[in-house]
């Protein structure tokens, strides 16, 4: 299959997951074209499992829309997934099998027969064809983990989709995964979405991001624009936020503008900041308040590294950057 | 659905746990078969005894047919766990190990999936019984040598011409393989409501031993509910080994006591192998997997 | 006086009654060595038939047997590769070691008919109080010498009836075909020995009606007689 530079890969629409009385995602939308690294950040719990796991087939959406490769998921999981390679939370194969083993069941369950030199290229690949042969149950974390990432491509997939691949790993075996990831995207022209809940990791490798919270969007856009420290987020509240949305949207802030809860956010210069404030008054936004918030980087570093259960937007105390990444 | 399933054959037999059947059934055959030729005769007294009051029982009595079926008779009883151990794992254990995520996002459909995988768990099970067959049957017959078979009833004594018992085992064999493949569903569909396999493991032989307890105790209260209990049935082997009688009262070569009882408790496990799977198919394809 | 002419009667009734029985026994114990001269023309022999056991609550196929005996007591009989089950005593089966009492009191009970055939009834009481046989009741065809039917208590193993029919081995005194008839004792095997847990089965209505008699039946089709057998044969 080919796909042209601009195909969307992944399209999701107004995904939603219910677990009992529990609401897991919610009316989540957003889509991947060809190509892209997209990073898939959120803190724990946030719903980036359990919307990869909806993208994967794992878990069946209460509503929603989900297409790959322009194919809806539902009804062509078959021909979807065999271009699909995964690595879900923690890389777990079978201990009593060897890597090449591990290697080659997962591949014939793929549907493709691939020969032992390839299995071998592989292995080498990820830097496990010295130890081939041994048992994994004697592997190490990263070892499992770089074996998980070449199961994920042995078929040779499209898209691969790795949810926390760094997890649990040491220094040096975080910069091999992103190194992996930054080869798969360069060199093989793979499309990756990678989750995390570490910006610092998303943020060298990513080429667009997705911030969600409590199932929600926060945020999409391309890592550039995001992560441009000179931006700052606005909020903007009016009496009527949906009616905000939609005037901004059909005006010049349009490329600006972000979803969010309770109100609708922007990220711009500072500097333009007065001239969005005389726009909303002509566009007789009946507004209530316009506040510059910090940037998105501040955010992030407060859920990734601060308490967990802050919802940045709403909190005025923000700490400032001073914290660190752990 | 072919790859799939040699897969899972693939794994069953690369686990020590698999072989841990095999031992046990190794081992508990070899004992029984032991104690029988080394006490052979006393065995065959002391089971004996009520009817060697009137009568001089002349022969071999303990022959390779009778040692089959003593081992059976306890051995089936327990052959159940140990498919347990499989079959309760089979996707439970998926689940624990982290393996079940990494397969379901093959291009694998879950129907197939989860036959492939049941029928992989049938195949350990017939060549359990396979293995039962060579070591109570072969082994047995080879130790002890063939003769006549003589049983003793609840309320009579069987006596079984030796050219008219090999079939007879043949059938008994089928018979437990459907009876054990009823316990591989049963543990099967349990395997699906935990992410570890020690839950459902014990749950399968909780089930098994319950229904075995209320099967054999005659409790008025029990007998009416023993027809609903597949466990029952399982036992309806033995059918094989009771002949008809002429109006002489002489055994009829080749025939069954009751084969319509046979055919009813192969009925009954049958229809509780295909609600089973049925049941694991309609719950799996619903579930969510968050292990 | 009239007592005493009572107490007379008696007297001489039982003094005429006693010579009668006395005169009689003589005479049966001549016809029953007889029939043992007969049979001891017959030094062994292998015999081979069918033996059909048909007890109510045992289920045997129809099997070949091999019967061997030699005198004076000497019996066995083994099916061909397979279980035979005979009645306790089940040496028996064979006439001969009836017979075989050396001392004994016959007395005669009169005569009845068996298979057709007007046999006459002999009592037969072994004089040594160690025998297993208590009485003996024969039925004995006196034209041909031959028993017909014989009834037997014994110490051990209650009473049996054997009853033979001949033909071809008629000169030999061997029967073609010996019913052997016995009383069974109820049968109950305790559960968790048998580990049989299914339901208690109940016997057909036709078992039902065979009570509590079973009955041995072995067809000799032919023997091979005074050809010698080691002793061997019968440990």
């Amino acid at each position: 299959m080919l796909y042209t530079m601009m195909q969307q890969i992944i399209q999701v629409e107004g995904l939603r997951k219910e677990f009992g009385s529990l609401t897991a995602v919610n009316n989540l939308s957003f889509s991947v074209a060809q190509g892209d690294v997209y990073g898939f950040l959120g803190q724990n719990g946030a719903g980036k499992s359990t919307t990869i796991r909806m993208l994967l087939t794992l878990i069946a959406p209460t509503s929603g829309k989900i297409e790959l490769f322009g194919m809806p998921l539902s009804s062509r999981r078959k021909e979807i997934l065999r271009n699909v390679g995964a690595v879900i939370e923690k890389p777990d194969v079978y201990k009593y099998l060897s890597a090449y083993e591990n290697l080659k069941l997962f591949a014939r369950l793929s549907g493709v027969r691939v020969q032992h030199g390839q299995l071998m290229d592989q292995l080498e690949m990820v830097g496990l064809a010295q130890r081939a042969h041994d048992k994994v149950g004697t592997f190490s974390q990263g070892m499992k983990q770089r074996l998980g990432i070449g199961i994920a491509l042995v078929h040779n997939p499209q898209l691969i989709v790795l949810d926390e691949p760094t997890n649990g790993l040491d220094p040096q075996g975080i910069a091999d995964i992103r190194n992996l990831i930054l080869r798969l995207s360069r060199e093989m022209h793979k499309t990756v979405l990678v989750s995390s809940h570490l910006l610092s990791e998303i943020e060298q490798i990513a080429t667009k991001v997705l911030i969600i919270d409590k199932g929600k969007k926060i945020v999409e856009g391309t890592a550039s624009t995001l992560f441009d420290p000179a931006k700052t987020v606005v909020e903007v509240q009016a009496l009527d936020n949906e009616e905000a949305f939609r005037l901004l949207q059909e005006s010049t802030w349009a490329g600006a503008l972000q979803q969010n809860r309770k109100g609708v956010l922007l990220q711009l210069d500072r500097q333009l900041i007065p001239q969005l404030h005389k726009d909303l008054v002509a566009m007789n936004i009946a507004l209530v308040s316009l506040q510059p918030r910090h940037s998105l980087e501040d955010y992030f570093l407060r859920v990734t590294t601060g308490n967990q259960h802050v919802d940045a937007w709403q909190d005025e105390n923000i700490v400032s950057g001073d914290t660190q990444i752990n | 659905m072919f790859t799939l399933f040699q897969t899972e054959l693939y794994k069953i037999f690369r686990r020590p746990r698999t072989y841990i059947a095999f031992a046990a059934i190794t081992a508990l055959i070899t004992i029984v078969q032991l104690g029988l030729k080394m006490d052979g005769k006393e065995y065959a007294a002391f089971v004996m005894a009520d009817l060697n009051n009137t009568f001089q029982i002349d022969g071999k009595i303990i022959n390779g047919y009778f040692v089959c079926y003593v081992v059976l008779q306890l051995l089936l009883v327990h052959v159940p766990l140990l498919i347990a151990l499989i079959a309760a794992d089979m996707i439970s254990g998926e689940a624990n190990m982290g393996t079940l995520r990494l397969l379901l996002t093959k291009p694998v459909g879950r129907t197939e999936f989860i036959l492939a995988k049941f029928l992989a768990a049938t195949v350990y099970t017939l060549l359990l019984l396979v293995w039962v067959a060579v070591l109570a049957l072969f082994v047995s017959m080879w130790l002890f040598g063939t003769d006549d078979m003589f049983l003793l009833k609840n309320s009579y004594a069987v006596q079984i011409e030796r050219v008219d018992i090999f079939w007879r085992y043949a059938g008994a064999f089928g018979f437990a393989a459907l009876a054990m493949t009823t316990v591989a569903a049963l543990g099967f569909f349990l395997s699906q409501f935990a992410e570890n396999s020690i839950g459902p493991i014990v749950a399968t032989m909780s089930v098994i031993i319950v229904c075995t307890i209320l099967s054999t105790m005659s409790i008025p209260l029990f007998n009416k509910i023993k027809p609903y209990l597949f466990t029952t049935h399982m036992v309806a082997w033995k059918e094989f080994f009771d002949v008809k009688v002429n109006d002489s009262n002489e055994t009829i070569r080749g025939t069954i006591q009751n084969p319509d009882k046979l055919i009813r408790s192969s009925l009954v496990l049958f229809f509780h192998i295909v609600a089973f799977v049925g049941a694991s198919v309609y719950v799996f394809k619903k579930k969510d997997v968050l292990s | 006086m009239k007592m005493m002419k009572q107490l007379y009667k008696i007297i001489c009734f039982f003094l005429v009654t006693g010579v009668t029985v006395q005169a009689k026994a003589q005479d049966m114990t001549a016809l029953v060595n007889k029939v043992k001269a007969k049979m001891e023309m017959v030094n062994d022999y292998v015999a081979e038939g069918k033996m059909k056991t048909d007890v109510a609550f045992i289920k045997a196929p129809v099997g070949k047997v091999k019967v061997f005996y030699k005198k004076p007591d000497h019996f066995k009989l083994k099916r061909d590769n397979g279980i035979s089950i005979l009645p306790k005593g089940g040496v028996s089966v064979n006439m001969s070691s009836l017979i075989a009492i050396n001392s004994f009191v016959a007395l005669s009970a009169g005569e009845a008919i068996v298979d057709g055939v007007t046999t006459k009834v002999v009592k037969l009481l072994p004089t040594n109080d160690n025998s297993d046989i208590v009485l003996t009741t024969l039925y004995i065809d006196e034209p041909h010498l031959l028993v017909r039917k014989a009834i037997t208590t014994t110490k051990e193993n209650g009473t049996y009836e054997i009853q033979m029919s001949y033909g071809h081995y008629t000169s030999y005194g061997l029967p073609d075909k010996v019913v052997f008839s016995f009383n069974t004792k109820d049968y109950k095997m305790p559960k968790g020995v048998t580990l049989e847990f299914d339901d208690p089965e109940k016997l057909s209505p036709a078992q039902q009606l065979k009570n509590k008699k079973g009955k041995v039946e072995i067809l000799y089709s032919s023997y091979v007689i005074n050809k010698g057998i080691p002793d061997s044969m019968f440990r």
